[in-house]
């Protein structure tokens, strides 16, 4: 749980320790000189570094020996730092989870900004810079796209597209109602004299405005998530905590640029809203175009499976530079692109490959994050700051509030990394940068340790009464099912129109250019199933009965062969079996959304892959023990429509795992078919 | 058509005292009503059993027979419906009514006993009041269906323990070979005690835009 108050700080925790580096070379520090990088550079300015001993044109008049130790510290300078700094960082991670008592009350991310304080405290002290090559662009081109491409290609879309209205909706008017109320509030604050900070005017008060708006209430998601709330609220915010990206940038560009300007006009408001229709559907459209790319490619990738993953990587970070390039929403467009060519891809690649992809994608996410607290912890010690106690505390405040009356919890972030690419012009930009800071830090903090409490509250309220026994068990779940049956029996049907109309196309169209291997998805589930069906129907005929359960139960068939009524009594042992049993089997329902956003794992399939293990030993076993009765030919063609099904396109999961095994299984086959 | 809307509305205002569901939620439910029926008055199985949605529900069927259950309708009778109109419709539909702010503590206990009620309605498929061994099975039985592993040996001999527990909590001095019908619906309350219902069983409305159906299916 503690994992998912990451999952809402770190993305927009993020963007602050890009900005602040940004500050920080574009401000501050002007005794960086940048190191070229490369292996030319063996001319390093750093002070401990002797140059090398060059290859001399003239013969020396002394005799010099052949060196037999050697050091070139610039030449492997920067990677060697980096590699050091990602290795620290991972370290300190390691470090946490052996104490499982810390990070439950603390998440990790906050921890991490702990060591990076403390790093930065002893950088500080010793007057060493931290490294130069840590520039802004470096981070926003290098390190946030990882970041984002795990959010998007892990984004369940199914409840994202029947949600998008909504999600829009909130985005775009959220982020307005939010930038405006602060910006405003703010600058009636600035009126008054007693806190020295008039010389702030409405552009620039309404720009920082629309930084510190940045909503990112996923930490609401934590506590709800262990509410189980509805996966329609739960979608919404999560999806438009990504998606006030745009309108975010849309609006720091406009008052930024009208910060700038002594005056402002309508037209220019205008040409604001303008730009923002640019930037969104810009985005949209480059995410789109390079998403069709990617799975087009895809399709003809099968003799070359090793580069597979390859093209996933690349053509969403093409579609991320390109945005860049236009100065579109990036983030926007490589989210579409992850959307559009995740279904497609991942059922021209080869397991493999699709494995390969989603590891390679979490490991990229899990570095750049982990530096980025890391780094925001180290920068924050080593800028200057500027400490006005009531600008600072009345942003906190008014965040607050206007957050609250948006019905959106309070994070914070997108703002910090904004705020430093501030103009110079705008005089009191360091008081800025500091508010900014004190604002992420404190929402990290606050927050982050905060929300442990008021979940275990919540959930003390609730769990006083659940009186744990085999009856609260069964039925609880009943009632889940119920509910969600009476849901699907009403649903949000006014999307069905539009998802029907997109299936059709999807199938008509898309489906025959994008996919190499394309067949008609029912009729291939629709045959799979009648196959588990007939072999799940052999094994419950055979007598051998599927002795996967847990021992006890067996015995306790045993002891309750003719058993038309209870008679005797349950050991408490059994009966924990018994409810352990039931927790782990009855059917789940809805919990695909959840798994999604755990940032550490995969998606959760451990249920796909239980319930298929145990589907393949029933395959297995009635294949054996059907082999000697039935003719061969027939077996070998049940087994062979398995093979063809396998490949099939809908339940690409079961089916990836079920290609190794079947493979399998008909190798294994031959030897039982031939009585 | 004048007359006829007020007609409906006169309805509408009929329905939301007798169900408690609100105008706006009643034009929701309506609207379903009539994408689900086609366009038609009343609603058979048939209907309800084609809505892809509910194909994957393991106790999909016991939530469609609740619908045609007489039972649930409050009015005393005792049977089955081959079909139902809008009213029945949204009188099964009035035991998920979201609760409001505004429920006082006597609503919020009958809410829950009426949502017991529709439980243990949903499980005594016999309508004789006691839900037996036999109907707990079965119930157990859908539950543990999907995963395939936990054979029907094992689902009774879960719904067995269940029952004991039942028949032990609520009569604690049963003698040794009393035979134990079945739950009534007391011993199902009682057992059912410690189980939070409120915040599970009902349904929420967020959405509440307007409608764009289409007829015309191709």
């Amino acid at each position: 749980m503690g994992r998912m108050c990451i999952l809402c700080l770190r993305y927009r925790v993020v963007w602050c320790a890009l900005f602040l580096l940004l500050c920080f070379s574009g401000g501050e520090c002007e005794t960086q000189t940048t190191q070229p990088s490369g292996p030319t550079s063996s001319q390093g300015v750093k002070p401990f570094h002797n140059e090398d001993p060059k290859p001399q044109a003239f013969p020396d008049p002394e005799k010099t020996n052949l060196p037999v130790f050697t050091m070139d510290y610039p030449r492997i300078q920067v990677p060697f730092e980096f590699t050091l700094w990602v290795l620290l960082a991972s370290f300190a991670k390691i470090g946490f989870h052996i104490y499982h008592k810390i990070t439950i009350w603390i998440p990790e991310s906050c921890l991490l900004i702990c060591i990076g304080l403390i790093v930065g405290g002893i950088m500080h002290s010793v007057k060493e810079e931290p490294p130069a090559v840590l520039s802004p662009d470096v981070f926003f081109i290098y390190m946030l796209p990882p970041i984002v491409l795990d959010s998007g290609y892990f984004m369940p879309t199914r409840p994202f597209f029947e949600n998008v209205g909504t999600v829009l909706w909130y985005a775009v008017v959220g982020t307005l109602w939010n930038s405006v109320g602060i910006g405003l509030s703010l600058y009636a604050i600035c009126q008054i004299e007693a806190f020295g900070v008039q010389d702030i005017n409405l552009q620039e008060n309404l720009l920082f405005a629309s930084i510190i708006s940045a909503v990112d209430p996923v930490a609401a998601l934590s506590v709800f998530e262990d509410i189980s709330v509805n996966e329609q609220i739960y979608i919404v915010i999560f999806g438009e905590g990504l998606f006030n990206d745009v309108v975010t940038v849309a609006l720091y560009n406009m008052f930024s640029f009208m910060a700038d300007m002594p005056t402002v006009e309508s037209v220019d408001v205008f040409l604001g809203v303008a730009r923002f229709f640019v930037v969104s559907l810009g985005g949209l459209l480059i995410g789109v175009v390079f998403g069709i790319a990617a799975a087009f490619t895809t399709r003809f990738t099968h003799n070359a499976r090793q580069i597979e993953p390859l093209f996933v990587f690349m053509y969403s970070y093409l579609a991320y530079l390109v945005a860049e390039l236009f100065g579109i929403s990036s983030v926007l467009s490589i989210i579409i692109c992850a959307i559009t060519m995740k279904y497609y891809v991942e059922e021209n690649v080869s397991q493999r490959s699709c494995t390969t992809i989603r590891h390679v994608v979490k490991v990229l996410a899990s570095i750049s994050e982990t530096l980025i607290f890391f780094f925001l912890g180290v920068v924050t010690i080593t800028t200057e700051h500027e400490w006005n106690w009531a600008y600072i505390i009345f942003t906190l405040v008014f965040a607050f509030i206007w957050r609250g009356l948006g019905i959106l919890w309070f994070e914070g972030a997108v703002c910090f990394a904004l705020v430093f690419t501030l103009p110079e012009t705008i005089n009191r930009r360091k008081l800025f940068v500091t508010a900014s800071i004190a604002i992420i830090i404190f929402t990290v903090v606050v927050q982050g340790i905060s929300i442990r409490p008021i979940v275990e509250y919540i959930n003390i309220r609730r769990s006083n009464k659940d009186k744990y026994n085999i009856n609260t068990e069964i039925h609880s779940r009943t009632m889940e099912h119920i509910v969600s049956g009476i849901e699907d029996l009403c649903g949000q049907w006014s999307h069905y129109y539009w998802k029907d109309k997109f299936k059709k196309f999807n199938d008509r169209i898309l489906r025959r250019i994008l996919l190499r291997d394309n067949r008609a998805e029912s009729s291939i589930v629709s045959l799979y199933k009648k196959l588990e069906l007939q072999s799940a129907i052999g094994l419950l005929d055979t007598p051998m009965g599927d002795l996967s359960a847990a021992p006890s139960i067996v015995s306790l068939h045993d002891e309750m062969k003719e058993a038309s009524r209870p008679k005797k009594k349950f050991k408490t042992a059994d009966v924990r079996k018994m409810q352990n049993i039931l927790a782990k089997n009855m059917y789940k329902i809805r919990q695909k959304t959840m798994a999604y956003t755990n940032k550490y794992k995969l998606p959760d399939e451990s249920d796909t892959r239980e319930i298929l293990i145990r589907r393949h030993a029933s395959i297995r076993r009635s294949l054996r023990t059907t082999s000697f009765r039935d003719p061969p030919s027939r077996n070998i063609a049940k087994s062979q429509n398995i093979i063809r099904c396998s490949r099939a396109a809908t339940w690409r999961q079961l089916l990836r795992s079920d290609e190794e095994v079947l493979v399998a299984l008909l190798h294994a086959l031959p030897s039982h078919s031939v009585p | 058509m004048g007359a006829a809307q007020t007609r409906a509305e006169h309805n509408y205002h009929e329905l939301s005292d007798k169900t408690g569901f609100s105008l706006e939620q009643i034009n929701i439910l309506h609207k379903r009503f009539k994408q689900l029926s086609g366009e038609a008055d009343t609603i058979s199985k048939e209907n309800l059993k084609s809505i892809p949605a509910l194909s994957d529900n393991p106790i999909k069927n016991q939530i469609i027979e609740a619908f045609f259950d007489k039972r649930n309708q409050h009015n005393g009778e005792v049977g089955v419906y081959d079909e139902i109109g809008f009213e029945e419709f949204l009188m099964v539909m009035s035991h998920f009514r979201p609760p409001s702010l505004r429920t006082s503590e006597e609503e919020k206990k009958a809410m829950r006993k009426d949502k017991l009620q529709f439980l243990f309605n949903m499980h005594d498929t016999d309508s004789d009041g006691k839900i037996t061994l036999e109907e707990y099975r079965k119930v157990v039985e859908e539950l543990l269906s999907r995963s395939g592993a936990i054979g029907l040996e094992a689902a009774k001999a879960i719904a067995d323990a269940a029952m004991l527990e039942v028949a032990s909590s609520s009569m604690p001095d049963m003698p040794a070979d009393y035979f134990y019908e079945g739950i009534t619906f007391e011993h199902f309350e009682q057992i059912l005690n410690g189980l939070e219902m409120e915040s599970r069983m009902h349904i929420r409305f967020l959405d509440i835009d307007t409608v764009t159906m289409r007829c015309d299916r191709q």
